[in-house]
């Protein structure tokens, strides 16, 4: 064992912002501040930025990672970094900030339990702020942070960052944000990253690295409901080993909540009942499980379980639809088309689909609700499916697992939309 | 396992558990949503996690794929040695394909004799993909290899000619991975892609995963060539003029004999391993592969070339 003692496990989070909010500084900061930066990668970006006749090294060179990004000078897709502070792993999503590239913040965000939204202190709140706000709430992640960055250009004035939070608050409100950090910061100086830095006195607050470390994890905030969608069914018959003549294992990740031996279970969607006799990982024996914890999962009865079915706590069901109300991030170039069948797989459950209305588009920008006939690549709408295989669900905001979906068009194979589960499908059995 | 002590509803996964459990579970997915999946092992480490990831996602039975290692010819005996006797322990298939048999089959023309044989792997992997009719490949690529892997998804698509589209990879949302492809295309899978060199080692020791001896200091003589240390072996003699010294190292990465360096270490066991990976100054292929030094693209262009 390693760190017997402690361990904050793993922090997932998003930054949100332009080139010019200094994103990418600030994430090359964090890494180079945190260690995470090793000689010869800074070697390397050191002669770039000197061949691109900068006068410091360009901590965001650190971030740009495709080819075609670094001659276009942006970014054009999600990328994963690391860093470890010793108690805890970070896995940052860097989603670039253009308009067009709704889609790659909605990815970026799936993931992701924290967010850093990037505000250029001489720029204050600008729409893109309000788009990535929206976006951030949208895709449920519970806990933002609004960085404001560029104090050095401003003077480092407690009153400049007042104002922005002030103006800010103002529109989280209308967007129904309750929960939101503020916190001023200089990444090209590294002022309040993981130092606190001499410039910045009057503010009491932890440096972006402290709320990093101490963030709630994923973990505590899934719904209490037990939810195990079984991804594989191990059946031995292993002819040399009569022990294992009638193992079933039902295999698969605890989406939310936990479960122990000696629970009652219901299966979906067959209804049965049973009682779980054994949890095992890896050949070992569990009394319980943690959320998102993937085991094997062995019942009292011989029921007859596959892939795409659900095991559930008994009364805890959840809802049970073939009309699906949604939200919905279009991914694909070409347009959610209403002739089409589409696939929909949510959890380890796939199903045909058919769009059966539009309810409204919101505006990114403006946050307007607009009626459109069709949805293009990077718009949110509400809209109706109809399912061909009921799809058992809760509402996204309750319950991530069980609450996204992905559309997938069967001609080409790719994931074209994103969908977010509305509570109005959801009932009370 | 290791938990922080917390009421059992609350229970968080420590960061290893977490891999871990996103791990099986891609495994997991891979076996059920593809119908004919192969597990690439190369003996190397990052394989040797994946072969006891599968382990976790399936015992008590069988895993629903054999394993398959592309084969430069060019490897260190131990590391081969090493591969068979765990593919044997294990009691699963192994697939060995070799890039000498593309050479006389004429699919691999090397430059010169000398050319490393470490690209031309991906003209044997695409053979075997299509003599096996392999949906998907199971690999053991992290993101925080290199740059171009940081934007690459957990279930990647290759084209009929085995080729990554940077700027056209399937979005990944949630843990809803999309891993289907029509006949001749070709899912590589990544479980392990969130994970670090540090994670890998942690993993290692945690698990008490063996390795082979190449991993853990030893004497071996070596030349110093631009820079980098270059182990002297029957395929990469040293060169007139060259001295040759005898020097305690170890390898960090073992792959092809001709584009693997080891680095100067005294670190005879994993402990001691895991207290120089925490403190290392260089990146891993930084340090130990010498065939992306040419240039700041070179993985990129590989992998859009079919290279895992």
């Amino acid at each position: 064992m390693t760190h017997p003692i402690e361990d904050h496990g793993l922090l997932r989070l998003l930054t949100c912002g332009s080139v010019d909010d200094g994103k990418s500084t600030l994430i090359g900061r964090l890494l180079f501040d945190s260690k995470a930066i090793l000689a010869d990668t800074l070697s390397a970006i050191t002669k770039t930025s000197q061949r691109r006749g900068m006068q410091e090294v360009d901590l965001s060179l650190l971030t740009d990672g495709l080819q075609a990004e670094r001659e276009q000078g942006i970014t054009i897709d999600v990328a994963y970094r690391y860093f470890t502070t010793g108690t805890r792993k970070f896995i940052i999503a860097d989603a670039p900030g253009h308009e067009q590239y709704t889609r790659n913040m909605v990815t970026a965000a799936s993931t992701a339990n924290l967010a850093i939204i990037l505000v250029d202190a001489r720029k204050g709140v600008l729409t893109q702020t309000r788009r990535h706000s929206y976006l951030a709430h949208l895709v449920g992640i519970p806990h933002l942070l609004v960085a404001v960055n560029k104090m050095d250009l401003v003077e480092f004035s407690q009153a400049r960052f007042e104002e922005i939070k002030r103006d800010y608050l103002d529109f989280a409100g209308q967007l129904g944000i309750r929960e939101v950090q503020f916190i001023p910061l200089s990444a090209l100086n590294g002022d309040m990253v993981v130092d606190r830095g001499e410039n910045l006195n009057w503010y009491q607050g932890q440096t972006l690295m402290e709320i990093l470390e101490t963030t709630p994890s994923a973990q505590r905030r899934h719904a209490a409901a037990f939810r195990f969608p079984v991804q594989y069914v191990c059946r031995p018959q292993d002819a040399s080993n009569p022990a294992l003549h009638d193992y079933r294992g039902f295999m698969g990740r605890v989406e939310s909540g936990s479960i122990a031996v000696g629970d009652s279970v219901t299966v979906l969607p067959s209804g049965l009942s049973s009682t779980v006799k054994a949890i095992e990982l890896g050949g070992a024996a569990l009394a319980d499980t943690a959320t998102e914890q993937s085991v094997t999962l062995l019942l009292a009865d011989e029921i007859d379980i596959s892939r795409g079915d659900m095991i559930v706590k008994t009364g805890e069901l959840p809802s049970q639809t073939k009309q699906l109300a949604a939200t919905v991030c279009w991914l694909a170039e070409s347009p959610l088309d209403r002739a089409r069948t589409y696939l929909i797989r949510h959890t380890t459950r796939a199903t045909k689909a058919k769009l059966a209305e539009i309810a409204y588009r919101v505006d990114v920008n403006s946050l307007e609700k607009q009626a459109v006939n069709q949805l293009a690549m990077n718009d949110i709408a509400n809209v109706t499916f109809k399912l061909a295989q009921p799809l058992f669900i809760d509402a996204y905001a309750d319950n991530r697992g069980t609450g996204a979906f992905i559309v997938i068009d069967e001609s080409t194979n790719n994931t074209v939309g994103a969908g977010m589960i509305l509570q109005e499908n959801i009932y009370v059995a | 396992m290791l938990f922080t002590a917390l009421k059992p509803q609350q229970r968080i996964l420590s960061h290893l558990d977490w891999l871990e459990a996103e791990a099986i579970h891609i495994l997991r997915e891979v076996a059920g949503q593809c119908s004919n999946p192969a597990l690439l092992f190369s003996g190397g480490k990052d394989s040797i996690c994946l072969l006891r990831l599968a382990e976790k996602a399936f015992r008590p039975g069988r895993f629903p794929f054999p394993l398959l290692h592309i084969d430069t010819g060019h490897n260190y005996p131990e590391v081969i040695a090493f591969r068979d006797r765990k593919a044997a322990e294990i009691g699963e298939r192994l697939i060995v394909r070799s890039v000498e048999d593309s050479m006389q089959r004429g699919t691999v023309v090397l430059k010169h004799t000398g050319e490393s044989r470490n690209k031309h792997q991906s003209v044997t992997l695409l053979e075997a993909i299509e003599e096996h009719g392999f949906d998907a490949c199971i690999g053991g690529a992290r993101r925080d290899e290199e740059k171009a892997r940081a934007k690459e998804r957990i279930m990647s698509f290759r084209d009929e000619f085995g080729q990554w589209d940077p700027k056209n990879q399937r979005p990944e949302l949630w843990n809803l991975y999309n891993a289907r492809s029509h006949k001749g295309e070709n899912i590589r899978a990544f479980p392990i892609s969130n994970w670090t060199e540090l994670d890998v080692w942690q993993y290692i020791e945690r698990e008490n995963l063996e390795l082979p001896s190449i991993y853990f200091a030893h004497n071996r003589p070596i030349v110093y060539r631009q820079g980098s240390i270059v182990p002297v072996t029957d395929i990469t003699p040293a060169k007139a003029g060259e001295e040759i010294i005898d020097l305690q190292v170890r390898f960090r990465t073992v792959g092809d004999i001709t584009c693997t360096a080891p680095v100067i270490s005294n670190a005879d066991s994993i402990e001691k391993i895991i207290a120089e990976t925490a403190t290392t100054t260089i990146t891993e292929r930084g340090a130990t592969r010498l065939d992306d030094q040419a240039s700041e693209a070179a993985m990129e262009q590989r992998k859009k070339e079919g290279y895992f």
